[in-house]
C-alpha cells in the first residue's frame, strides 16, 4: 500500500526521480497558472463579461474578504501569497475526483514545503510592516523569559501546519484504499465525497491559519500605542 | 519470542491503542465546542459568520491532535523504523 504519492515513480535517471508528487504538482501549477492567464487575458469592466471572469471575481473577492475579516487591514498586499496557498491546496484536493490522480498534498514533502513558505513569510511581512527591531521585540513581548517559548511556538506551529494537512489528505486516501478491499461498491464513493469536503475545509484552515499568523506578526506594535492611549485617557 | 515478533506485536498493539485513545480526547473536545457554538448561534444568529469561522478553525486545531495520533499509528504499521532496522540486521547476518 502506498503511504504517499512519493513512492509512485514515473521516470528515474541517476539520483533524479520524477515521482507522482512532483508530476501532479506541476500539473496543478500549469492548470492554475495557464487557466488564470487565459481568463485575465481579456477582462472587461462593462456590464457584459464572460462567465469565467465572474468565477475568478467571486473567488478573488471572497478570499480578500476572508483575509480582511482575520484582521489584516490591507488585504491586497497579502492576496497573492495567501490566495495562492488556498487555491493550490483546494485544487489539489478537488482534483481527487479525477481517476488516477493522487493529491500532492498527501505527501509530507509538499506540505512541509508549504508550511516552510508560511514560516518564511511571517517574519518577512512582519519586518516589512514594523521593521526588524519591532518584529524581534514581539519575541520578548511579555517578559524576556518568554523568548524560548515564543521560538518553540514558531517552530511547532509550522510542524503542526504541515502534519495537519498531510494527515488529513493521507487519511482520506488511506481510508478509501482500505474500504475498497472490504466494501468495494458504494462506501468508497460516499467517503470520496466526504474527502472532498474535508479537503476544502483543510484548504480553508491552511489559508486562515497562515493569515492569522501573519496578522499576529504585523499588528503587535499597532495595538500597543492604542492600549497606552486608552490607559492615559 | 525473538525480537522480530516482539517488535511486530508491540507495534500493532500500540498502533491500535494510539488511535483509540488519541481519538477519544478530540471527540470529547469537538463535541463540547460544537455544542457551545450551537448555543452561541441560537443566542446571537447575527454573529453566525464569525462564530462559524472561529468554530471551523478551532475544530481543525482540535482535530489535528487526533491526526497526529493517526500519523504515529500509520508510521508504526507501514513505515516502522525499528522493524526496518531489525529486518536489515537479520538480512545482513
Amino acid at each position: 500500500m502506498h503511504l504517499s504519492p512519493d513512492e509512485m515513480i514515473f521516470w528515474e535517471h541517476g539520483f533524479l526521480k520524477l515521482n507522482a508528487t512532483i508530476v501532479f504538482t506541476w500539473g496543478l501549477m500549469f492548470v492554475l497558472a495557464v487557466g488564470s492567464k487565459l481568463i485575465t487575458r481579456k477582462l472587461s469592466t462593462g456590464l457584459k463579461r464572460s462567465r469565467w471572469q465572474n468565477l475568478l471575481e467571486i473567488v478573488v473577492t471572497a478570499i480578500e474578504k476572508q483575509i480582511e475579516d482575520v484582521g489584516l487591514r490591507d488585504p491586497k498586499k497579502y492576496l497573492g501569497f495567501l490566495g495562492t496557498l488556498f487555491l493550490f491546496v483546494a485544487a489539489a484536493s478537488l482534483c481527487t475526483i479525477i481517476p488516477g490522480y493522487q493529491p500532492p498534498t498527501g505527501s509530507l514533502s509538499t506540505t512541509v514545503a508549504l508550511a516552510l513558505c508560511v514560516f518564511v513569510a511571517v517574519p518577512f511581512f512582519g519586518i516589512q510592516e514594523q521593521g526588524i527591531g519591532g518584529y524581534l521585540k514581539a519575541y520578548v513581548e511579555p517578559t524576556f523569559i518568554m523568548l524560548p517559548f515564543n521560538i518553540i511556538s514558531e517552530i511547532s506551529r509550522t510542524l503542526a501546519l504541515a502534519v495537519r494537512l498531510f494527515g488529513n489528505m493521507m487519511s482520506g486516501a488511506m481510508i478509501i484504499g482500505i474500504l475498497l478491499t472490504i466494501t468495494p461498491f458504494i462506501f468508497p464513493i460516499v467517503l470520496t465525497a466526504l474527502g472532498l469536503l474535508t479537503g476544502m475545509v483543510q484548504a480553508y484552515i491552511f489559508g486562515i491559519l497562515a493569515a492569522v499568523y501573519i496578522a499576529a506578526a504585523t499588528r503587535v506594535r499597532k495595538l500597543t500605542p492604542e492600549a497606552d492611549a486608552s490607559i492615559e485617557a | 519470542m525473538d525480537s522480530i515478533t516482539t517488535i511486530a506485536v508491540a507495534s500493532i498493539v500500540i498502533a491500535g491503542i494510539t488511535t483509540g485513545f488519541g481519538t477519544m480526547g478530540p471527540a470529547l473536545g469537538e463535541g463540547r465546542s460544537v455544542s457551545t457554538a450551537l448555543t452561541a448561534l441560537a443566542q446571537q444568529p447575527d454573529a453566525a459568520a464569525t462564530i462559524t469561522r472561529t468554530l471551523f478553525v478551532g475544530l481543525a486545531m482540535i482535530e489535528s491532535t487526533a491526526i497526529y495520533c493517526f500519523v504515529v499509528s500509520m508510521i508504526l504499521i507501514f513505515a516502522n523504523p525499528f522493524w526496518n532496522h531489525v529486518i536489515a540486521q537479520t538480512a545482513g547476518q
